[in-house]
């Protein structure tokens, strides 16, 4: 196996503020071949994948490419070895057009300047093989993230081009850009490169991948050929437990649809954002949103809590109208919202995770009335404790946490604040399975709780799971409401085709 | 409250700083009382730092929002001019002091309003006032050195308490006050989390503009006693010099103290240590008997020094020896 | 086309009618702004000077930019005035605008600053001399200080300006001579008063509590001001203990004098256009031509030369 592996890692290690985070990880990826590299989140595969391509130095252990010992200290030095990356947040420029990003720093020159023509029809040529009639003089910002993504992926193969990384291709991509993707790949890897592809789908990996190695708390718990794998026995090599079927059970109480709603929206909508809509939500439900990315999921949620403001309707609490302008109003209501993009809108990276923790509800008593340190050190305890918060350690800043624990985090920022509506904008998204359950688990105990929830989620089984109703979107519109037996995936996707106009 | 070691950085930079003139210039330690006041090149540099500490009081906090403040030496500029025109005109300090500070407390509420209701960059902002301030304060003096003789209000600048000069009292005064209004409320956490992430706090319900809003106008009031005490000092208004470049002086001090610039965790008390070292340079440099040319290598190969040793990529190093130091001494 | 006319027959005068039109110049003044005491005083005995000989100024003022001089002078150069002052914000730049001047014989005189153009662009350039001035203040403190050893101490302009680079040397070249005086210390206050008085404190804990210090020698009167703030504070009597000897002679420093704490001061004078006017009423009634340079005096002024009488002489002069 050492002969024929392109790339090979032995025995790699890295720690962070004395805590080892990589302890003697081997790891090897064959030429024409697909790897996928899985693990919960915080198992360190983040931290490997920097190490292999040069953003981070490892503190021991040995790197071969092609069998010769490789040291790269750079990203742009793994680049020139022949390692490109692909990262999840696309790593091109917005603002340039498509050339010059697939160009940027290599630029043809003619007589010292920039040969724009040739750099068009060369970007032009290139990403016509991948499939890809893009205009190379327009901006890169004109194009959806899936095509981006292939701009990315042809950049980074055509500088390095023997070893991919790519972290997290689809996690902002729809069903047809996924196979899109795909195709991409399995054209690169029938051209012999080594592709190593880090996601959280499991039926992605399984449709993609030759092989996957799983890393679990920064160690190496085994490297298998897929073809020979169960997608049971991957999930449990990935938790290091078995897993019980998270899916399988639904008990979402019953639909509640007589007794009079705690938070009603009427006609509510803004232009251009999502057309208007009636919403009754209802203490002790949990209201599913379904609808693909566009449909005005995300704008359903950031209307409901103030972000944006209505431009008709009225809204409702206990029977009384009320104005829901900012946040603060929504909150002084009793609602909470868990953003969908958790490091930009949810968590305050250098703060700890006990001042995360606090954050809403300090914010809700003014800044002249301090949470005291003990009734801090109290919430954040109890939080840590009941939503299972890895590490529990409340002073450690909340960016060094996993995305499961940090979402948990924010879960408890309000719950401290003690919500009558929470509202949860895909509360699952890119965390690792463990917290996954413990996610689904809790939101069916807050609701048993009565608490009412309104939870945004792509993945319909789990709406399927937990929901009382579901509210399917199409184009901007709630196009169809399911209750108690109606609720199955296969209503939710059928709904979901529903073109939005047609409501 | 900043735990002490979290101060060790720059309690170590000043200490070496120090240590350093001290070796140049022996006399620099010796403080003794002289008609009834403390008198040494310590008290001196104490004296000194006033202007600069207490600007980087305001600045810390505008600093922490992800701000910044140009137009402090400015608002200085136009405070100290409208003091002494009233101290010549015969006011009573008390009046002197309240018309100063509540127009330094406009001028950050000016600068506040620009950066957190108009969404204009802080530096844009600030460079206005930063700019015109000058222009008004020359207005207000009608361009010359505006005198006056008052003793009450020079006491501002060079009386003392109880032995202990005015201006070393002040800043120490406004540097506990800003210290605990930010710790023992929520503000101090608030203007963090503002500062880390601003999209992030507004969503869990946080005032940013409010928040950002008051750090400038804490600012300004900084910048306006700062003003006083640089007019009472000289017993006048110098409106083309007063507070000139100091805006640059507390960024420094600022990001001494080791607050980011980006915005986020900041630390009042490391910032007035960070003044205390730029002022400890000045002075030293002074007593050391150097020729001029050399202040601003000096003082730049200093802080360079200082910066670098901050930096993250040293404390990383730093680490790793610490770290490889420690294997090796538990080794037999 | 009236315009024209008027500049047509101003140079018929200038060649026919000579003196017996002086009294009736029109001279434009390109001023650089008021960012000092002393620009303001400048631009005041300007105005007064011009009052005094009946010469109707136009002033301009550019607020420290060059673009605005060169816009002013153009615009005198059409309105056809007489001769053209100009105080210049830098040095070079000047070679096209006073060109224009030149051909529109328009006679063009620099106040308190040199520029870097050829000679024949302009008729003359009246300033100060700023290494005599540093030079009159030291031969007044070798006169004043005999053979008794002396420190100086030196509070010098902002580092590197022209001022504090001449004036530097014109002092040590007076004091040269003289072994009993010394310069033991000597650190840039930036022309300011704060910086002066800092650096004085400075200089008095470093040389034994300031009873080592014989004289100080500041390279203006503002900082001059700050050092004897800080001798008084620090318990010494300025003017005796410690001779204080500045430059620039601005109303505060009289003040100073009168109080016996500040001793002597050398001036810069405000009045730049005085001996510009000499120069240019001559040239126009018959056409002498001045030297390319005209020195200002450089008056000393002492503790005797009534300092009460010339602070109330100076105070309204906008210093």
């Amino acid at each position: 196996m050492t002969e024929n592996a392109l790339l090979q890692a032995q025995g790699i290690e890295k720690s962070f503020f004395g805590v080892k985070v990589l302890d003697g990880v081997d790891f090897s990826l064959r030429g024409g071949e697909i790897h996928a590299l899985l693990g919960e989140n915080g198992a360190g595969k983040s931290t490997l994948v920097k190490i292999l391509t040069g953003a981070y130095r490892r503190d021991a252990g040995v790197m071969r490419l092609a069998g010769r010992e490789v040291e790269p200290r750079s990203v742009a030095e793994a680049q020139d070895l022949g390692i490109g990356t692909v990262y999840q947040e696309v790593n091109l420029l917005d603002n340039l057009t498509v050339a010059e990003n697939v160009y940027l720093g290599r630029q043809p020159r003619r007589a010292g300047l920039v040969d724009r023509r040739r750099m068009r029809a060369d970007a032009r040529d290139l990403l016509a093989r991948y499939g890809v009639k893009a205009d190379p003089d327009e901006t890169l910002a004109h194009y959806p993230v899936a095509v981006r993504q292939i701009i990315a992926i042809a950049r980074a193969v055509d500088l390095s081009g023997k070893v991919l990384f790519l972290d997290e291709p689809t996690a902002s991509l729809d069903a047809r850009e996924v196979q899109a993707l795909f195709d991409v790949l399995r054209q690169l890897r029938a051209q012999g490169l080594g592709i190593v592809i880090i996601t959280h789908f499991l039926d992605q990996v399984y449709q993609i991948a030759d092989r996957v190695t799983v890393l679990r708390n920064g160690r190496m718990v085994g490297s298998r050929a897929l073809s020979d794998l169960p997608r049971r026995d991957l999930v449990a090599m990935m938790l290091g437990r078995e897993l019980a079927e998270v899916t399988a059970h639904r008990d979402p109480g019953a639909v509640l649809s007589d007794s009079p709603a705690a938070f009603s929206f009427k006609d509510y909508g803004k232009r251009g954002a999502i057309a208007p809509f009636d919403l009754d939500i209802r203490a002790g439900e949990v209201v599913g949103i379904a609808g693909l990315l566009g449909s005005g999921r995300t704008e359903t949620a950031r209307l409901l809590f103030g972000i944006d403001r209505p431009d008709s309707g009225e809204a409702r609490v206990d029977g009384a109208t009320v104005t829901l302008h900012s946040p603060q109003d929504a909150i002084a209501r009793g609602f909470g919202m868990c953003p969908e993009e958790r490091k930009s809108d949810g968590i305050i990276g250098d703060l700890s995770v006990r001042q995360n923790i606090l954050l809403a509800l300090q914010a809700s008593r003014g800044w002249s009335r301090p949470i005291a340190r003990r009734e801090a050190d109290a919430l954040a305890e109890r939080y840590i404790k009941a939503l299972d918060i890895r590490p529990p350690d409340p002073n450690r800043p909340i960016k060094f946490l996993s995305g499961g624990n940090q979402q948990k985090v924010i879960l408890a920022r309000w719950l401290a604040t003690d919500p009558r509506l929470l509202i949860l904008d895909e509360p699952t998204r890119g965390i690792d399975i463990g917290a996954h359950a413990e996610i689904i688990t809790l939101i069916e105990k807050l609701r048993e709780d009565g608490m009412a929830l309104v939870v945004i989620s792509s993945e319909i089984e789990e709406l399927v799971t937990f929901s009382t109703r579901v509210i399917v979107l199409s184009d901007r519109h709630h196009v169809r409401e399911l209750r108690g037996a109606e609720i199955t995936a296969e209503a939710i996707v059928e709904a979901m085709a529903v073109p939005g106009d047609a409501a | 409250m900043t735990r002490l070691r979290q101060l060790y950085p720059q309690l170590l930079a000043l200490g070496v700083v120090l240590l350093l003139i001290g070796l140049i210039s022996p006399g620099f330690f010796s403080v003794t009382v002289q008609n009834g006041r403390l008198y040494g090149s310590l008290i001196d540099v104490g004296v000194r730092v006033a202007p600069v500490a207490l600007l980087a009081v305001g600045m810390t906090l505008v600093i922490a929002t992800k701000g910044i403040d140009l137009s402090v030496g400015a608002v200085m500029a136009i405070t100290g001019a409208i003091a002494a025109t009233l101290v010549a005109d015969g006011h009573p300090v008390p009046v002197v002091l309240l018309v100063a500070l509540s127009l330094g407390l406009v001028c950050g509420l000016w600068n506040g309003v620009l950066v957190a209701f108009l969404d204009i960059q802080p530096i844009i902002a600030t460079l206005i006032l930063m700019v015109a301030g000058r222009g008004i304060a020359q207005l207000i003096t009608g361009g010359v050195i505006l005198t006056f003789n008052d003793p009450a209000f020079s006491f501002l600048g060079s009386g003392a308490v109880m032995g202990v000069p005015t201006p070393i009292l002040i800043w120490l005064a406004m540097g506990l006050v800003v210290g605990l209004l930010v710790r023992r409320t929520a503000l101090g956490l608030l203007i963090e989390a503002v500062g880390i992430n601003r999209r992030a706090s507004m969503l869990v319900g946080v005032r940013a503009r409010f928040l950002i809003l008051a750090t400038y106008a804490i600012s300004g009031l900084c910048a306006a006693m700062a003003g006083m005490i640089v007019t009472a000092d000289i017993h006048g208004a110098d409106a083309n010099n007063a507070g000139l470049w100091l805006e640059l002086d507390a960024i420094l001090a600022v990001v001494i103290g080791g607050t980011s610039l980006a915005g986020g965790r900041f630390s009042i008390t490391a910032s007035l240590i960070g003044a205390l070292i730029i002022q400890s340079l000045n002075t030293g440099i002074l007593i050391s008997g150097w020729p001029p040319e050399f202040n601003l290598i000096v003082k730049a190969v200093v802080i360079v020094a200082i910066l670098t040793l901050q930096s993250p990529a040293v404390a990383e190093e730093l680490g790793v020896l610490r770290d490889l130091l420690r294997r090796k001494g538990a080794k037999p | 086309m009236k315009r024209k006319l008027l500049a047509a027959s101003s140079v018929a005068c200038l060649m026919l009618c000579g003196a017996a039109f002086a009294a009736d110049l029109t001279v434009g003044f390109s001023q650089i702004g008021s960012e000092s005491g002393w620009r303001a005083a400048e631009t005041t005995v300007t105005q007064q000077q011009a009052k005094e000989r009946g010469i109707d100024l136009k002033f301009a003022d550019a607020q420290q930019k060059q673009e605005n001089q060169i816009k002013a002078v153009r615009g005198f150069i059409a309105q056809g005035v007489d001769a053209i002052l100009i105080a210049p914000v830098v040095a070079t730049g000047w070679d096209e605008v006073l060109t224009e001047a030149k051909d529109a014989e328009i006679p063009v005189i620099l106040l308190d600053r040199q520029i870097d153009a050829p000679e024949d662009l302009y008729l003359t350039a009246v300033t100060s001399d700023q290494v005599y001035e540093g030079k009159v203040a030291g031969e007044w403190l070798v006169k004043e200080i005999g053979d008794q050893a002396c420190k100086v101490v030196e509070l010098q302009g902002t580092t590197g300006s022209s001022p504090a680079i001449n004036r530097k040397k014109g002092f040590e070249e007076a004091i040269a001579a003289k072994s009993n005086i010394t310069i033991a210390r000597s650190q840039t206050g930036d022309f300011t008063r704060t910086k002066g008085k800092e650096v004085m404190e400075s200089f008095i804990k470093a040389e034994n509590g300031g009873k080592d210090i014989c004289a100080v020698y500041a390279h203006n009167d503002d900082m001059a001001v700050g050092a004897i703030q800080a001798i008084k504070e620090a318990g010494l009597k300025p003017g005796t203990d410690i001779k204080v000897v500045s430059i620039d002679a601005v109303p505060d420093i009289f003040l100073a004098m009168a109080e016996g704490e500040a001793n002597a001061t050398v001036e810069l004078t405000p009045n730049m256009a005085g001996p510009a006017f000499d120069v240019l009423e001559k040239f126009k009634a018959d056409g002498t031509v001045p030297p390319k340079w005209i020195q200002t005096e450089s008056k000393l002024f002492t503790q005797a030369d009534d300092p009460k009488g010339v602070y109330e002489s100076k105070k309204d002069l906008g210093y």
